[in-house]
């Protein structure tokens, strides 16, 4: 067995004809990780125990000659924002570094009801904030094709794992590019659903307005199958919309001829590496060729998302870390008073940059700046929604590419925020409007990393994004060979 | 511009303390950022809604979803023991702090 190889749809057949076991394959997964993840650092903890009970429960269900579930035995890795019961949950901050979950996420509990197998939690930019994963409060994450470079962030592990084939497929968040930038750096597919197509519950909350949970995969078969399980209304978060869950793979490989491609001349401008450009174009030819119709269209407001991004993410954030107090969970460190103690936890638990973002957000939402900062960036927001609205208006789906260069070196952007904020250019709009995103590779720069294109949807539109994704895929036979 | 009292006062409404070293780059590092951000007033938004979430503007909540009501109606909730098993310090029923009022 090719664990390299194997895919969600590969993997469950295989277990399904009786080729391999659950078990078995949980086991090849783990000497794997042991063997190889000490040069990548794409996992924080490894759960074997949950692993083994799960492959049990499956391989009896095959042993009984029940009919599968949809993951049955697909061994996933889940990143480490996302609470697993009984299972260590770090968020990748030293703050919380101690800390077990007493539930589970509910997109954790639905993959695993499906079948799927959690082999560990993977590492990230503390509480999600970064985009090379060198944030990480434990230890960076290299990039599988080259190991002095970064895998992106900040689902970095979950990135990494699936490229050097520690898991089949995994678990993400997305608030400004954070799936879909490490799978374009890392060579996979990354898909960030439509806000509130997947729950939140058991997510750490970074900036709630803008997170999403998404699936990584080596194909786009295979996330469209994670969706299929992840989807849907939960009770658990309010904030999960009850809209009807599709069938993802029904028109997965219909024709795309005819489809409205749309190609916003913002995303094509200075600072776009050449050899990203001439690779994202080649792809949309192939479209063309397939029969797509190519829309030359604009996104006016495009050069105002990372600023409002960076007000709005901010200011939640100052919000929801405000809970890290060492008082209920986490890091304490001792004060004399309860005032003393909380600067102190704080001050220990979190790291450089998440400093840096809730000192940002609190001055916006500070007395006298709160106009000035968080109101504008709002009221940008609603012209970033409006350049979408219409552009959808004339296409039924936008091709950018996901990032402006392949994977940079580890430490090239480390002293300068702002530089590190400008790799998410192209992707923080999609979060601030809530459609859906996804990366898909889209060949190789001449030093052999991978370059990423990225196809925007409509919202909810998931099955259309998927079909052009899949249809993309195939023509630049980036394919993954099933073993 | 911002300045290192700024940082101090927002680092106090934020719970941090920050050392020396780190209140100096907070300074550099708020004052870059924050001038990028200021490319936002190039765009008169005089006449624009501020959008705080984005299910209202797509339509995909009902009445009762914006509101996000449910029936009174019991349900699970944590254990008390499995809510205090992370707790940094607790007597088995509370939370325990440091003194709160400071004379």
């Amino acid at each position: 067995m090719d664990l390299d190889l194997l895919t969600v749809d590969s993997i469950r057949t295989a277990v399904l004809e009786r080729q391999a076991t659950a078990a078995a394959t949980v086991d090849a997964f783990y000497q794997k990780i042991e063997a190889e993840d000490a040069a990548i650092g794409a996992y924080l903890t490894l759960c074997k125990e949950r692993a083994h009970q799960q492959a049990q429960w499956v391989d009896a269900m095959v042993g009984r000659g029940d009919a599968l579930p949809p993951l049955a035995g697909v061994p996933i890795a889940v990143k480490d924002v996302l609470t697993t019961k009984g299972v260590r949950t770090t968020a990748g901050s030293k703050i919380l570094a101690n800390f077990i979950a007493p539930y589970d996420a509910t997109v954790v509990a639905r993959l695993e009801a499906a079948g799927a197998i959690v082999l560990g939690k993977t590492n990230c930019d503390e509480f999600a904030m970064g985009s090379s994963n060198e944030s990480s409060g434990f230890h960076p994450v290299h990039n599988p094709h080259d190991h002095s470079r970064v895998p992106g962030g900040s689902s970095g592990g979950s990135a990494a794992a699936v490229a050097a084939g520690m898991a089949v497929a995994s678990l993400g968040s997305d608030t400004g590019g954070s799936i879909r930038q490490p799978a374009a750096f890392c060579g996979v597919v990354g898909l960030m659903p439509t806000y509130g197509r997947v729950s939140r519950y058991g997510l750490i909350a970074f900036a709630s307005s803008l997170d999403h949970v998404g699936p990584f995969g080596k194909t786009v078969k295979d996330v469209a199958l994670m969706l299929q399980s992840m989807a849907g209304r939960d009770l658990l978060d309010s904030t999960s919309a009850d809209v009807a869950v599709p069938d993802y793979l029904a028109q997965l490989e219909a024709p795309v001829n005819g489809l409205r491609v749309g190609v916003p001349q913002e995303y094509f401008g200075e600072g776009l590496d050449p050899e990203v450009r001439t690779a994202v174009e080649a792809g949309i030819q192939e479209l063309a060729k397939a029969g797509c119709e190519v829309v030359p269209i604009s996104l006016p407001h495009t050069g105002y998302a990372i600023p409002t991004y960076y007000v709005v993410a901010t200011a939640e954030a100052s919000a929801n870390l405000a809970r890290y107090d060492g008082v209920r969970y986490g890091l304490r460190a001792e004060g004399k008073t309860l005032s003393e103690m909380y600067r102190r936890t704080r001050d220990a638990g979190f790291g450089t940059e998440v400093k840096r973002r809730i000192m940002l957000g609190t001055y916006a939402l500070s007395a006298g700046y709160y106009d000035a900062y968080y109101l504008k960036a709002q009221r940008v927001r609603s012209l970033l929604a409006r350049d979408f609205d219409e552009a959808f208006g004339a296409v039924d789906v936008i091709v950018t590419p996901t990032t402006p260069t392949p994977a940079f070196k580890l430490g090239e952007k480390a002293d300068d925020p702002l530089a590190m904020y400008l790799a998410d250019i192209f992707t923080v709009t999609a979060d601030l409007v809530g459609i859906p995103g996804i990366s898909i590779p889209c060949g190789k720069s001449k030093e052999g990393l991978p370059i990423g294109m990225q196809i925007l949807g409509k919202h909810f539109d998931e099955p259309t994004l998927l079909r052009v994704a899949h249809a993309a895929e195939h023509a630049l036979a980036t394919k993954v060979e099933l073993s | 511009m911002v300045t290192e009292k700024d940082v101090s006062y927002v680092a106090d409404l934020a719970n941090l303390e920050l050392t020396d070293e780190e209140r100096a780059r907070m300074v550099r590092d708020l004052n870059s950022i924050l001038g990028y951000i200021d490319r936002l007033n190039e765009l008169d938004t005089s006449n624009v809604e501020p959008m705080a979430q984005v299910a209202s503007r797509y339509g995909t909540s009902s009445e009762a979803e914006a509101n996000a009501m449910r029936p009174d109606e019991p349900r699970p909730s944590l254990p008390h023991d499995a809510a205090l098993r992370n707790a940094p310090n607790s007597d088995g029923t509370f939370f325990k702090v440091p003194k709160v009022i400071e004379r």
